[in-house]
Formats: C-alpha cells, structure tokens, sequence
C-alpha cells in the first residue's frame, strides 16, 4: 500500500538463488482445481461457456425474429416467454453470451499483457522509465474503470473494438502495480545479476528470465481481472453501450425487459443469473487459484508477490 | 508506492519538520500534478484528439453554419493550448462552460447532482463499513465456527456479483414481483434533495452496502483475528481483564489501520459504482447524469463530472492514508 514505503520484506531465500521452478503455475492451476472451491467454481464457469458456445446452435428461433405478443409469459413453443419486442427470451438467452464472453477475455488478455510489461519495465528498468510508468498508472487508476470505458466510447462510439480496449486498459494499472513489486524482488536474485554479467540485454533478461519466474502471481492476477472484466463489460451492454439493440446480448436484455419484470420475469431474471454464475464462478476459481499459489509461496519461504497481489485483490 | 518512486525518499528529514505534515504535502503535491495530468488527457481526449469535436457532436447532418456556430462555442478556432487554458480557467473558477444538449451552464446541470451522489456516498460508506467491521469482527470472535463460514461463503459470492445485478435482484424483491414496499424508481422533483425523500434512498444504498461490505468484513475479520492471536492480546487476557476491554481497547484498535485503508479503496469504488446504480434506480446524482452525457455526447457534461471523480479519488486517497497513518500509533511516532 502507498503509505510506507516499502514493506518489510522476508529476507530473501538464499536457498533458492536458482531458477524457480518451471510451468509452477500448470501445477498450481491443476492444484486449484482439486480443492473443493475450484471445483464449483470451475463447474460454474463451464455451465455458462457451454451455453455461450453451443447455445447458438440449438436455439429454437432465431433471437430477432418477432413470434408472439411482447412480454407473454412461458407457454409452449416460448419456454421462457417474450420480451419487450416479442421475440423468443430463450432464443436470445442462447445467442447473447458469445461475444460478452469473448470481449471480456479478450480485454482480460490485453490488460494483463500491456500491465505485466509496464509493471516489469518500471521495476527493472527504475529510473526515468519507473517515474514515468507510474505516474502513468496514477493516471489510469485515478478514473474509474467503467468511467473510463464511457470516456472512451463519448469520443469515438460505442466500437465493440474500442470497448475492449477500454476495459483493457484500465486493468493494466493494477497488473503493472503488482508485477512491480514482483519484480523488485525477483531481479535483486542472483540468477539475474549471473546473467546481466554476461551483457544480455535488458528487454531479454525482462522476458526470458524475469517473466517466467512471475507467471504464477499474474495467473492469479489474470483471474481476478477476468471477474471484473465480466462486470464491466456486462455492465457496459446494460447502460447501452455494447452491442447495439437488435443483438441478443445478456447484459442489454435485462435493461430491455425490466420495464416488464411484472409480465414476464424470465425475460430478465435468466440473463441476470447467467451473468451472476458467470462471475461468482470465475471468482470462485481465481480465489482457489490465489490460496494454493499462496500455499506454495509459503513454501518457498517467500510470501511477498502474492501478498501483495492479495491486498490489490481487495479493490 | 507510486508517489515514493517519483518524490526522493529523505525529502522531509532534512528539516525535522512533522513527519505527517510532510507526508501530506508530498502526497498533496503529487495528487495536483496526477490532477493536471488527468485534466489535460480529458481535454485532449474530449476536445482535441478525434479531428473535430464539432463535427463528432453534430455527426452526418452537419452545415457548415451550425458546425462554424458550434467550432466557435467550443472555441475550437483557436489553438489547443489555448482552448485548455481557456476551458481550465473556466473549471477553476466555478464557470466551466454551457451544456451542449441544452444550451444551459453546466455547473447549474451537475451541482445539485453531485449534492445528491454526495449524499449516497456518504451514507453507503457509512452503512457499509459498520456493518463490516461488525460482521467482521463477530466472525473473527467466531473462527471456524458456522456464522463464520456461513458469512466468508455469502461475502465470496456477494464479492463477485455485478451492481446492476444486485440492484435488479432487490428491484424484483422489494418492489415489484414479491413484494411492492419501496419504489422500484428514485426520480426526484427537480429542486429537491435526495435527503428529502429518505424512501427514494434505501434501494440504491442497499445495492452499494451490499457492493461494498464483503470487502471490508474480509480485511476487518483477517485483521482481528490476528490481533486476537497476539502476545499483547494474550497478555491482557492473562492479566485478567474483563473481556469487553481486551476486545475494545486492546483488539479492535490494532485491527482498524488497515480496515480504514479498505474502506478508504471502497470510497474510491463507490465512485465508480454508482454510475450503474444511479442509472438503475434513475437516482438524480452524477452517474446518472455522465451516462445521460455520453449518450448526448454532450462534451462540457462529460469533461466536469469525469474531472470531480478523478478529484474525489484522489483526494480520498491521500484523506485514507492520512487517516490509517494517524490510527497507527506505531507509524506515528516512529519514522
């Protein structure tokens, strides 16, 4: 946290100077997935995938097609009823995941990307490069995400291209916040310094030796940015400014419907739902994923990236 | 952590002057210049960056005599140093422009707006962090016992839950499918505040404190159940104290510091968080009015609100850190 200057760190392990353990994160992944947490939570997430991905395929009715009376309760042929315009609410359930899921991994990816590059680069590079990257994420970090998104979209449109990027963008300052201080640690480590000695170039040593000793804290990071990527993104198609109206898009129905929440309940309460299994599921997950990799720092007598990244988790 | 990359690090100890006092003007310093920074990217990105502002606004049907009339409105004929130093002035001294929508001056749109989100920050906040800090520490009291896990499990699922999902949820409860005992709406008669109407106010501040107290009860239940496991705990209890002392003045302020710092992230979230909400419940605050703005592309709008909440977060900031540093006896003595 900004208040003390650096925390008091365990001083680091003398035992381990050589390379931390290779594909560790593979291993914590797979130990995630065994605890009981990870378990639901991986149930959870793949229910709602496999109705974004195959949901498209058996709708009965295509999602903009008009087939009965607007906000007409369940009955058959309309297992869920209609919506605001008469258009079959299953059939839009089952197309309207897709692309929310696809652009909040995709700005997941571009966040994690653009913030683990600039988060090595300040703590490697220190200097100048520190200053000016962190200042940076002063910036970024001092608009809200969805603010942020919505600045973006007031300037250009709201772009599907654009929005991820928004989001993306503004998960970078959190990931570089994090990576940062991984770094300071993992380059004070012999196995560095044994290979600065021999003159490889800074951006090499950044990616082939600093990196992957830091993807464990960032697979923990990458699930706790693909929550809230979830959430702004869904958030983003509630107020308007995903996908445009004719599209079926879980986020935009609820907003469509919930002037008929009386007449047809479905029409709202099924895409609300989906979206909340979605997040509590990757939540879920992300959270086993941060107790094991916590578990193996502890191990390895060394506490301090994932204690950092646990106390950024609480933003 | 950022500021003491960029501000030298023995800055203050040369003039022994109060070590609070001169955190506060290191952090104070660098929140203006991360201010002015935020300002000028706004006004880049608003104003100057895609081409024509003008042309954005009025889009395909522009002539060019409206799009002359709007070029010169904007000041757009002059030079963008100028343009930001013109509109800055403005902001500074309480006259920030006219709305584009409307024609009426902004400050007259956003003011009472930012009264009424004021008011359900503040009492979000509140609520929020007394039921935390409550429910935490009577889950740290309780470890491992069913309360406990009970809560941990509701707080993890609550954590992950989007606002709008939340604030549909109670919508559907509490005023319209099961039951119909609050307004589903908080629309407010123009001139009146939001603390007139305090029914208009329950939903929304139920959906932020549903929002923000899984947070806050993790760090005040991590946070106490550390103090409760310390030497100075332990002795006090040895040395025979009554139990609601060792709590009060032995526990519970050793487990504050840093449950301020969570509450002081969870301000900052509630800037953010009542756009959705507001937008939700209709709720007359700026939130809703920044998405209204968005949606006109109504430029003024959009730079004043933005530029409040980039301020709010980071004076709240600077205001948390103060806060936890002065409930840290440890920290405030010792430098």
């Amino acid at each position: 946290m900004p208040i003390s200057g650096s925390p008091i760190a365990p001083p680091a392990p003398e035992v381990g100077t050589a390379r931390l353990r290779r594909r560790e994160w593979l291993w914590v992944l797979s130990g995630a997935a065994r605890t009981r947490r990870g378990t639901v939570g991986l149930a959870l997430v793949a229910f709602v995938v496999a109705i974004a991905v195959v949901g498209p395929f058996v709708a009965p009715y295509s999602p903009t097609d008009l087939v009965t009376a607007p906000f007409s309760g369940p009955q058959s042929g309309n297992v869920l009823g209609s919506d605001a315009l008469g258009r079959d609410v299953l059939s839009r359930v089952l197309a309207g995941g897709g692309l929310l899921l696809l652009m909040a991994a995709a700005s997941t990816l571009l966040g994690v990307v653009f913030g683990a590059a600039a988060g090595i680069s300040a703590a490697y590079l220190r200097g100048r490069a520190d200053a000016l990257i962190m200042r940076s994420v002063d910036v970024v970090l001092a608009f809200p995400s969805l603010v942020f998104a919505l600045l973006l979209v007031s300037i250009i449109g709201p772009k599907l291209w654009l929005i991820v990027l928004a989001v993306g963008l503004s998960h970078a300052p959190q990931v570089a916040r994090v990576m940062r201080a991984a770094t300071l640690d993992i380059s004070e480590r012999d196995f560095v310094k044994a290979v600065e000695l021999q003159g490889v170039k800074p951006r090499w040593i950044m990616a082939r030796e600093i990196l992957p000793n830091l993807i464990t804290p960032l697979t923990v990071e990458t699930g706790l940015r693909l929550t809230y990527s979830i959430i702004i993104m869904a958030g983003l198609s509630f107020l308007g400014f995903g996908q445009s109206p004719p599209s079926p898009n879980w986020g935009l129905m609820i907003n469509e419907n919930r002037i008929g929440l009386q007449l047809n309940l479905w029409a709202v309460v099924i895409p609300a739902a989906l979206i909340a299994v979605l997040t509590v599921g990757t939540n879920t997950f992300s959270d086993a994923v941060a107790r094991v990799a916590l578990g193996v720092e502890r191990r390895a007598e060394d506490v301090r990236p994932i204690g950092v990244s646990k106390l950024e988790a609480l933003r | 952590m950022a500021t003491i990359a960029v501000v030298p690090k023995g800055a203050g100890q040369a003039t022994r002057s109060h070590p609070i006092g001169d955190l506060v003007v290191r952090r104070l310093a660098a929140g203006i210049v991360t201010l002015v920074i935020v300002s000028i990217v706004v006004f880049a990105a608003t104003q100057v960056l895609p081409g024509n502002a003008a042309y954005a606004i009025l889009g395909r049907d522009a002539t060019p005599e409206r799009l002359h009339a709007l070029e010169l409105q904007l000041h757009l004929d002059q030079s963008a140093a100028s343009q930001y130093f013109a509109w800055l002035g403005g902001l500074l001294t309480g006259n920030p422009g006219k709305s584009l929508a409307n024609g009426q001056p902004v400050w007259g749109f956003v003011a009472p707006r930012l009264v009424n989100s004021a008011v359900l920050v503040g009492v979000s906040g509140l609520v929020g962090s007394l039921v935390g800090v409550l429910i935490g520490a009577i889950a740290a009291l309780r470890k491992d016992k069913p309360f406990d896990h009970a809560i941990s499990v509701v707080s993890l699922v609550v954590t992950a839950l989007p606002e709008f999902v939340i604030a549909i949820s109670l919508v559907i409860f509490f005023s319209t499918v099961v039951f119909q005992v609050l307004p589903a709406v908080s629309v407010l008669p123009p001139g009146t505040y939001a603390w007139q109407q305090p029914d208009l106010l329950v939903l929304p501040v139920a959906t932020l404190v549903i929002v923000i107290f899984p947070y806050i009860f993790r760090m005040m239940r991590g946070a106490m159940i550390e103090a409760l496991e310390s030497d100075y705990v332990e002795m006090a209890r040895l040395k025979g104290l009554p139990v609601w002392r060792v709590l009060l003045v032995h526990a519970l302020p050793n487990a504050l510091p840093p449950t301020v710092q969570v509450i002081g992230l969870n301000l900052l979230y509630l800037a953010g968080g009542i756009v959705v909400v507001e937008y939700v419940f209709d709720f007359p605050g700026i939130g809703q009015g920044l998405v209204s703005a968005v949606s006109n592309r109504d430029i003024p709008v959009i730079q004043l609100i933005v530029i409040i909440l980039a301020a709010f977060y980071v004076f709240t900031n600077i205001l948390t850190d103060v806060v936890a540093l002065l409930a840290t006896p440890r920290r405030r003595l010792a430098r």
